[in-house]
């Protein structure tokens, strides 16, 4: 008995293509195009023929860039909108936390904006003024509730609306990027509510660009792609090979230079670096890295001819410019004999340690006394995408450790 | 249809919180408050009093001569009137105001024109002391024809809402409805005998005149209310169970055509 089955569903929009907005009413009519010009006959296709199904009491998390599809989706779940195709199935009460506080009227209280908002939401009134003490215990309005609710800041306007949206009871929650307005306060306690909908055993639907709140909180992840299902799976394993394709878009919107760009490069180019290439573990060029995954740094070295004097470094920067670490060959006592012809360099990296973010490197071959052979300055980016969210440099490691009175427990992934 | 309707009675609580809302809201922050709702009217009144009681005074044998007379038979048109204007204005907008709330949430969104008739009716029921407390005043007799009035409400309520489903619908569609409709608003209330009586010489002396008024549904609802209250006799009940089945007519397509457009106004909004 799954909550939610969801079968073959299209959507499509349709819409006036560009050619066919008429300049005049006048030109139109002389034309013999007016009716013709009003039918729409361009369509955008939302969805194309999603098939899943939710589990009973299981988290399904939503991923996907944005008009991948995932507020349509959600919004076919909620039953706004129909599915052009293909059918849906939802079964129990749903509450949508799809905007909070969607038809609060500015002019009168929070108290009276929770009957409405409640009633429209599918409370009846008694289950409201029964459960009115606890939304706003929950909301944390006690003091502002009988003021006019166009005097609330957006932060109290969306604690009211998850406070009743969620004290609607559902048996099905879905939830579209509605915690990205929190405040530092409110979120952990939104996200503890979650939680204790999982632990009643609700099904939940999370559509979120927070992909480390998806990870910690979902059994599932779907990962849209242009109204269709990319991948489905477990959520590390999704989120990864999501964030990965995402790097490499950012990476060629950015439009790397093919050749390396003269301006962040010098030397005298006696020895010459070449196809640097950042690799991972199985030697495939990649993007983004966790800080517990190995790295391997590669490039070929070409000479003119026979030197004896030359280190060879990398540096690695944050946006910001400072250098976050740097080191050579010289400094780690590397003597350095002679080199000619072509040769190659790995450099491997076990771990990098460093907090999320975007980094570049700086690769060099110069003389011990700094004379530059090739410098490549700011040249490359990888990106470290961590599970925590701590700040620095780099995450220096360190373990908790409390006496039985301090009552602190880690963060236990379920078990798949 | 019927089925969906039946649906709807359900929704009667957020029917009945989303009229107290718009009640409460429309005139908090104003002075006056729901004083407003027969102030308008009033004030509507006073005007047409003013142009055709005093500066071009018209000599309508139905007023015996008194200009106040004249005052309360235009009250008792624009009364209703006015629920049915207002009605029909705003409902042209009331599904794209709501558009946020159409986008967010599930609901019957038919329950928003239906919100707008009977907040509408509120404000004509609000005004109607005032009314009454006029005949008492000016010392023009009331009759138990008066007790009429729950028949031309319910007349007037079932073609309001029919028209609301129709417009409030297209309108998504068609955004130039709003423009079209504030004016041909303004064309009809003269087509409507309520600055005027419908046996008044201007009317009944030519024909063309006379078939068009004849033909105008809201003639024969606001004549309803004139005859209850200020000729105090039996209303044309002909004409009026004609205007019945054009109501339902109007009611069942227009209710017929806000079903099928349901889909759309959730992406067009």
């Amino acid at each position: 008995m799954h909550p939610i089955i969801i079968n073959n569903v299209g959507k499509y929009y349709k819409k006036y293509s560009h050619k066919h907005k008429f300049l005049t009413i006048k030109s139109a009519l002389v034309n013999k195009t007016f009716f013709s010009d009003l039918e729409r006959d361009e369509k955008f296709e939302a969805l194309k023929g999603i098939s899943f199904n939710v589990e009973n009491g299981k988290t399904l998390s939503i991923i996907g860039e944005n008009g991948s599809g995932k507020s349509t989706l959600l919004k076919i779940l909620a039953g706004i909108t129909r599915p052009t195709s293909g059918e849906i199935t939802t079964r129990g009460r749903i509450s949508a936390l799809i905007e909070l506080g969607a038809g609060f009227h500015p002019e009168i209280s929070g108290r009276e904006n929770i009957f409405i908002n409640g009633i429209i939401l599918g409370l009846s009134k008694k289950m409201i003024q029964e459960k009115l003490s606890k939304i706003i215990e929950f909301s944390e309005l006690e003091a502002f509730i009988n003021s006019p609710v166009k005097t609330y800041s957006s932060g109290m306007y969306m604690r009211l609306g998850f406070s009743i949206a969620t004290n609607v009871d559902p048996d099905i929650l879905l939830i579209d990027e509605v915690l990205a307005v929190g405040d530092a306060f409110f979120v952990p306690k939104c996200i503890d509510k979650i939680y204790e909908f999982k632990r009643k055993g609700k099904t939940i639907i999370f559509v979120s660009h927070d992909l480390a709140t998806v990870e910690k909180i979902s059994d599932e992840v779907i990962w849209l792609k242009n109204g269709q299902i990319e991948m489905k799976g477990y959520p590390a394993k999704v989120i990864d090979a999501y964030m990965q394709y995402i790097g490499e878009k950012e990476e060629k919107r950015e439009e790397k230079p093919t050749e390396v760009s003269t301006e962040n490069r010098w030397g005298s180019r006696e020895i010459e670096l070449k196809n640097v290439k950042i690799l991972n573990r199985d030697g495939k060029e990649k993007y983004i890295y966790k800080p517990e995954e190995p790295m391997i740094i590669e490039f070929d070295v070409i000479t003119k001819q026979k030197e004896d004097d030359f280190v060879f470094g990398l540096a690695i920067y944050n946006p910001e410019g400072i250098l976050c670490y740097g080191s050579n060959t010289s400094l780690e006592n590397y003597r350095s004999h002679h080199i000619e012809g072509k040769g190659k360099v790995k450099i491997q990296i076990p771990e990098l340690p460093l907090i999320n973010g975007m980094y570049f490197l700086d690769l060099a071959v110069h003389k011990k006394d700094g004379y530059p052979f090739d410098y490549h300055h700011f040249q490359y980016k990888f990106k470290i995408s961590s599970k925590f969210k701590d700040l620095g440099i780099t995450r220096i490691s360190h373990q908790w450790k409390f006496t039985d009175n301090i009552n602190v427990k880690p963060f236990k992934p379920k078990k798949r | 249809m019927i089925e969906k309707l039946k649906d709807l009675y359900k929704y009667r609580q957020l029917i009945f919180i989303l009229v107290s809302r718009e009640l409460k809201a429309r005139y908090r922050g104003t002075v006056f408050g729901f004083l407003w709702s027969f102030l308008n009217p009033f004030l509507l009144m006073l005007v047409y009093s003013i142009v055709f009681g005093v500066i071009m005074p018209a000599r309508w044998p139905q007023f015996e001569g008194k200009t106040i007379y004249y005052s309360i038979f235009l009250f008792t048109g624009i009364l209703p009137w006015t629920w049915f204007s207002s009605s029909m204005l705003e409902s042209a907008n009331v599904l794209i105001i709501y558009g946020n709330l159409i986008k967010k949430i599930k609901f019957p969104i038919e329950v928003l024109p239906i919100m707008v008739v009977l907040t509408n009716m509120i404000h004509f029921i609000l005004g109607l002391p005032i009314l009454i407390l006029f005949f008492i005043v000016f010392a023009k007799p009331l009759t138990g024809w008066v007790l009429f009035l729950p028949v031309a409400m319910v007349i007037q309520f079932i073609f309001t809402m029919g028209f609301g489903f129709f417009i409030s619908s297209l309108t998504v569609h068609f955004r130039d409805i709003k423009d079209i409709l504030s004016n041909l608003m303004t064309l009809w209330f003269f087509s409507t005998p309520i600055i005027y009586p419908f046996d008044s010489p201007h009317v009944s002396g030519r024909g063309w005149i006379k078939l068009l008024l004849w033909l105008n549904p809201m003639t024969h609802i606001i004549e309803a209310y004139q005859y209850a209250f200020y000729y105090g006799s039996l209303p044309h009940w002909k004409k009026l169970s004609v205007t019945v089945l054009v109501g339902l007519l109007l009611f069942y397509f227009g209710y017929k055509i806000f079903d099928k457009l349901r889909d759309t106004i959730v992406e067009e909004v």
